[in-house]
């Protein structure tokens, strides 16, 4: 991540030198593509699609070349491929079938609510937790008392708590979010130098102010690791939550599978909860380099000088 | 012990100004940690002062309780008896055992506290924003006159984990000095810095004080490091920490490196040296950490 950065391109210069300012000035297409150009000369694109073929290899050969015993009944990934990309898919599920996008819409939808949910209930109440020892005797008991009971622990309560079959599931998504959101935005705030809040305090600044400059800013890299966890923990609770109630998602394509021996549209499911998950832990990554410039251009430097 | 009135040498840069501010009286200190049935005592009957406009530089064991007496003046931290004046004014004492932080007393970290999620400009700029005693322009246009003074012209945009260390340090006091304060107070600021950096450091900050004449509460193990500072060095026991002897150097300001081959300071170092190491000794003994 580090070597390829265009962070390292742009500041490896002595700050004070020319060269940087040209660096500086050069246009975010071209340094797309300068990192591109990077990436594609590192190792890091093959020894991926080494990785990606042994797996793969493995599978095909196991399954459909080998027939080990307990896997002659699984599908192998020419079968899956094949119905994945057709046209007319034997078991009624592939990327030309509109309904497949409506799981994937169905799914992402809840996670993405869950997820903003938990982001905006987690992080104050992290914040709060970690910056008040007042509030924290207070709630934190409560919370891990909470905390371990898994989600699936809740469908009963969430099915008779909330109406309809949608609600639950978002409640229950929520749950594993939360948690993890709450807990490292805490940790976050513990963890700051208490020599950043007493220089803001020498400086003059009010509590609040120190809430604001120092507190929040300073556990953002914890509050980001936190969403990231965040971000996986909502899809598998969702999975949870879609085996036990509703009608779309990409859980429901699975368990529904299953019962009906649809054992090609298993995979299907399972590889599109892979990528969708992929995405959706990138695109927080990514906001979260955005707003911490000053921790990406340190890590591109080569970490704690 | 010499106890000469500060002002036996002549001082170019210092005597044309007049109104010297930041004079710390620091009286019959005492600090326990913990309970008082089973407390530690980290300072005991601690009594010297901070003569304004000059640099007094402790000096002690790692670990003897000389932070202990620093925060008691920026206010971090209580006292257990005696009092602290500021300027004549009272910090802290019997009535309130705490002092209130403020830009006045600014501390120089030892690890260094500038924040490192704003540039460096934001981070010299946010004393007087926070107290709203200048506007955003204002205090930017300040900022970058002083941080231009100090050699730090073109990173005001960079953030503090793109310099070194050394430039690091010197941000970090030019954003204390935006505050006017009446004393700065170093903790063992140059403590992580290899003995290259820290030799220009030295002269960096004594050009800023030469410029500044802010007073200077430094503190120190390096004994070098102290006298060549400082006006006055005062010698801690280790732990607790009382004045073991306190010297007031009479080699006169401005001093660059060449006082360190001079003789004086040869006398100075052979005068201090078998105190301090005893201490050392003492601490060691005592099973003292290095913190």
């Amino acid at each position: 991540m580090t070597e390829a950065s265009p962070v390292r391109v742009l500041n490896s210069d002595l700050p004070l030198s020319p060269a940087d300012d040209a660096a500086r000035s050069i246009s975010p297409p071209a340094l797309v593509a300068h990192r591109f150009l990077l990436w594609l000369k590192s190792p890091r694109p093959y020894l991926m699609l080494v990785g990606f073929t042994l797996f793969i290899g493995f599978w095909y050969l196991a399954v459909e070349v080998w027939q080990l015993p307990r896997f002659s009944e699984m599908p192998g990934p020419t079968v899956v491929v094949r119905e994945w990309f057709s046209r007319n898919p034997t078991y009624g599920l592939s990327i030309f079938t509109p309904e497949y996008y409506m799981h994937i819409w169905v799914s992402t939808r809840r996670v993405a609510i869950a997820f903003f949910l938990a982001t905006a209930i987690g992080v104050p109440l992290g914040l709060f937790l970690g910056w008040s020892e007042r509030f924290k005797q207070y709630v934190f008991p409560v919370f891990e008392l909470l905390r371990p009971i898994p989600p699936l622990a809740w469908v009963p309560l969430a099915i008779v708590m909330f109406k309809g079959s949608e609600t639950p599931i978002i409640f229950l998504t929520f749950l594993a979010s939360f948690y993890a959101t709450a807990l490292n935005t805490m940790l976050g705030v513990e963890s700051i130098d208490v020599s950043y809040t007493r220089a803001a305090s020498c400086l003059g600044a009010t509590r609040w102010q120190v809430f604001r400059h120092v507190i929040v800013p300073g556990s953002m890299p914890f509050i980001f690791t936190g969403l990231q966890i965040s971000v996986g923990v909502a899809w598998f609770s969702l999975v949870a939550g879609e085996m036990v109630s509703g009608q779309y998602g990409l859980g429901y394509v699975i368990n529904t599978s299953y019962t009906m021996v649809r054992y090609p549209t298993i995979v299907i499911g399972m590889i599109t909860l892979g990528i969708v998950g992929y995405v959706t832990s990138a695109i927080v990554r990514l906001v979260g380099a955005y707003l911490m410039q000053w921790r990406t251009r340190e890590l591109a430097l080569g970490g704690d000088r | 012990m010499s106890v000469q009135p500060a002002a036996t040498y002549i001082d170019p840069a210092m005597s044309a100004q007049p109104a010297r501010k930041g004079g710390v009286r620091i009286t019959d200190v005492v600090k326990v940690y913990g309970t008082a049935g089973a407390g530690v005592l980290a300072v005991d009957h601690c009594t010297f002062d901070v003569p304004p406009g000059e640099i007094t530089v402790v000096v002690g064991p790692s670990g003897c309780g000389k932070t202990t007496l620093l925060n008691a003046i920026a206010g971090f931290h209580s006292i257990s008896s005696g009092s602290i004046h500021l300027d004549d004014e009272l910090l802290c004492g019997r009535q309130k055992l705490k002092a209130l932080p403020g830009p006045d007393r600014i501390v120089v970290f030892q690890n260094g506290a500038l924040f490192p999620w704003k540039t460096n400009i934001e981070n010299v700029t946010f004393g007087p924003i926070m107290q709203g005693r200048l506007s955003r322009t204002e205090a930017y246009e300040k900022a970058r006159d002083m941080m231009a003074d100090a050699g730090l012209r073109g990173i005001e945009h960079n953030y503090p984990g793109e310099i070194s260390s050394g430039v690091r340090r010197r941000v970090e006091i030019v954003r204390a000095l935006m505050n006017d304060p009446k004393i700065l107070l170093l903790d063992e600021p140059y403590r992580a810095l290899d003995s290259l950096t820290k030799s220009v450091m030295h002269e960096a900050l004594l050009e800023i004080f030469y410029k500044n004449r802010v007073t200077i509460f430094f503190i120190t193990h390096d004994l070098e490091e102290a006298i060549f500072l400082g006006h006055r060095v005062v010698i801690m026991t280790t732990r607790p920490c009382r004045p073991k002897k306190i010297l007031d150097i009479d080699i006169p300001h401005p001093r660059d490196y060449s006082v360190l081959t001079a003789k004086r300071f040869r006398e100075f170092m052979d005068e201090t040296a078998a105190a301090v190491h005893e201490e050392a000794i003492k601490a060691f003994a005592a099973g003292e950490k290095e913190r």
